[in-house]
């Protein structure tokens, strides 16, 4: 029944068998204002929703945001451009690695650096595995929000490797702060070079095994097809990016478009949507996947010696081992954490395709070792923008699988 | 000078302030008052086609007379082209046109920079804070003029003394 219809029903109540009874009032229909969060498991953190419902529809939903509002571009002013770098980890906590690389890259762009060839190919490597990481995160929690819990189980499990090797790459699983402007912290050592190609023949297999408990799911089908449906103009015009944006079929990826790091030496495509549903975003979020493994294993392949960081000593930071045997090295590395390098005064935008969408750090130098101001555009924030326009007309249940669709992750979402 | 700043220069001769080009980025500067007709123009000229909105932000220059700049960075999915718009506006006029009739996603960002940086957008649908609490009344976090650890607020919740 459209909405207007349903609106304006009245049930009276008349029973022939007790004269009087048509006298009793009609039954009242008012619109529901219902809180949703800031504590709800499915809200992907501190979400506050307040829906205008009817019945069971959601005419308008306002989102209230800021209950994780931690002040980071405040922050970011206060401290020299490396000390920034952890921060950037807690953004969107799932995702650490990228974060750390968007953030890089935005400050190598500032500085006009140029990262060695090793580097940006460790950099890409890494990165992918993030990306990976976080399509298993999304699918699992995605399917468990809905209903399939089943895929949890699965996509934790692989997931559960990767972190392990992150933890083996870097000493940290989520919070890893392993980019360096300039370069990355350390290089791989045999050991991880044979695992993550031992993950690439272990991994596409599970890829298909996570499909398989979905392909066929009722549940899993009448929940996503047809739900969070956007058009390809107005996700455009929302700004939206990453899956979301090409479950509409637009083709938008930094990663071909304004490549960076290894990725214009590598072969592999840019899934696309057709629908703008829930379903379209799921299916490439899982070619993503398998797009990674490919980026991967050609990386691996193609990967040169050669250093891992770009020796330019008035900003980037001397070798680990160097700091501890030689004054030189160990006077940069304190001065560079104490005062910063000197930035020259201007302006950059730099915008990186995370797994999430574009993230990108618009920073503002007047000179000197911090930022005079640092803005970050989070996906996640700017996805929740559309929240309203997505979700109007859907049912209270699905409200749960929109914010699911944009991968929110609340860090990121209020800074 | 980068043929989208001279078109600028061309059809808003009035409008346009200036135009740098650092980095390989495109950053144009114009006045306030004909900040929402470039906007427009921006959007709807085919030879620009800026349709994507990337962010809005803001930054505050408190020693200069215009302390506030307003930033708008957008791209166009089919040129592949970025540009970024900026407008000034003093302490006590801060504010400017809002875009939300152009780009629908401009709703959140120009919010943030409300919240953050108290700038006014004149014809925004519902400029409320978006991330500080409503009854927030300390002013505008962003602002240089706002001290790091916040103006005495946090110092009263009840729970920092319930230890003693």
């Amino acid at each position: 029944m459209p909405l207007e219809d349903q609106r304006s029903t009245v049930y009276k109540v008349a029973d022939p068998e007790h004269p009087g009874s048509a006298s009793l009032p009609t039954l009242r229909t008012e619109e529901l204002l219902l809180n949703m969060g800031p504590q709800h498991p499915a809200t992907h953190g501190v979400l506050k929703v307040i829906l205008e419902l009817e019945g069971e529809r959601i005419v308008k939903a306002t989102p209230v945001m800021g209950f994780l509002h931690r002040g980071v571009e405040k922050l970011a002013e206060d401290g020299t451009y490396h000390q920034f770098i952890p921060h950037t980890d807690r953004l969107d906590y799932v995702c650490a690695m990228y974060n750390n690389f968007a953030y890089c890259r935005a400050v190598e762009k500032l500085m006009n650096l140029k990262v060695p060839e090793r580097a940006e190919y460790l950099r890409t490597i890494v990165a992918e595995v993030q990306r990976i990481i976080g399509h298993q995160f999304w699918l699992g929690t995605q399917a468990l929000d809905i209903g399939a819990m089943t895929v949890f189980f699965y996509t934790f499990r692989d997931r559960e490797i990767l972190l392990d090797w992150f933890d083996e790459l870097c000493g940290a699983r989520l919070t890893t702060s392993w980019y360096r402007i300039g370069g990355v912290e350390r290089d791989f050592t045999p050991s991880l070079v044979g695992k993550i190609r031992l993950f690439l023949d272990y991994f596409p297999p599970k890829i298909d095994e996570y499909v398989v408990f979905l392909e066929k799911n009722r549940i899993w089908l009448s929940r996503t097809q047809g739900v969070a449906v956007i058009s390809a103009e107005d996700a455009v015009n929302f700004g939206l990016s990453g899956p979301t944006l090409r479950g509409s079929g637009v083709d938008y990826d930094l990663r071909k478009y304004e490549s960076y790091g290894a990725y214009p030496k590598c072969e592999f495509s840019v899934p696309v949507g057709k629908n703008g549903d829930t379903y379209d975003r799921y299916w490439i979020r899982i070619l993503e996947m398998k797009e990674s493994v490919k980026i991967i294993r050609q990386c691996l392949d193609q990967i040169p010696e050669g250093p891992i960081m770009a020796d330019v000593p008035s900003v980037t930071l001397p070798p680990k081992d160097r700091v501890f045997t030689n004054l030189e090295s160990m006077i940069q590395q304190f001065k560079l954490f104490s005062q910063g390098f000197d930035a020259p005064p201007g302006e950059i935008y730099c915008g990186t395709e995370a797994h999430k969408g574009e993230l990108g750090f618009y920073i503002v130098s007047k000179g000197g070792g911090k930022p005079y101001r640092l803005k970050i555009r989070a996906p996640s924030f700017i996805h929740m923008g559309a929240f309203d326009h997505m979700s109007r007309g859907y049912m209270i249940a699905d409200a749960v699988t929109i914010f699911g669709t944009y991968d929110i992750v609340m860090g990121e979402c209020d800074r | 000078m980068h043929p989208i700043a001279e078109r600028i220069q061309q059809k808003f001769p009035e409008g346009f302030l200036k135009a740098v080009e650092w980095r390989g980025d495109l950053a144009v500067t114009v006045a306030r008052q004909s900040l929402h007709e470039v906007a427009k123009c921006l959007h709807d000229d085919p030879d620009m086609d800026f349709d994507y909105i990337v962010h809005v932000s803001s930054v505050d220059w408190p020693e200069e007379e215009e302390r506030f700049e307003v930033v708008w960075e957008f791209y166009s999915i089919r040129k592949r082209h970025r540009i970024r718009l900026k407008t000034r506006c003093s302490e006590s006029d801060c504010e400017v046109d809002s875009l939300v009739d152009i780009w629908k996603g401009a709703d959140f960002m120009e919010r943030e920079v409300y919240d953050m940086m108290g700038i006014r957008f004149r014809n925004h649908p519902d400029l409320r804070r978006i991330l500080m609490p409503d009854d927030y009344n300390e002013g505008y976090p962003l602002r240089k003029d706002f001290p790091l650890q916040g103006k005495g607020w946090r110092d009263t919740f009840e729970f920092l003394n319930e230890r003693q």
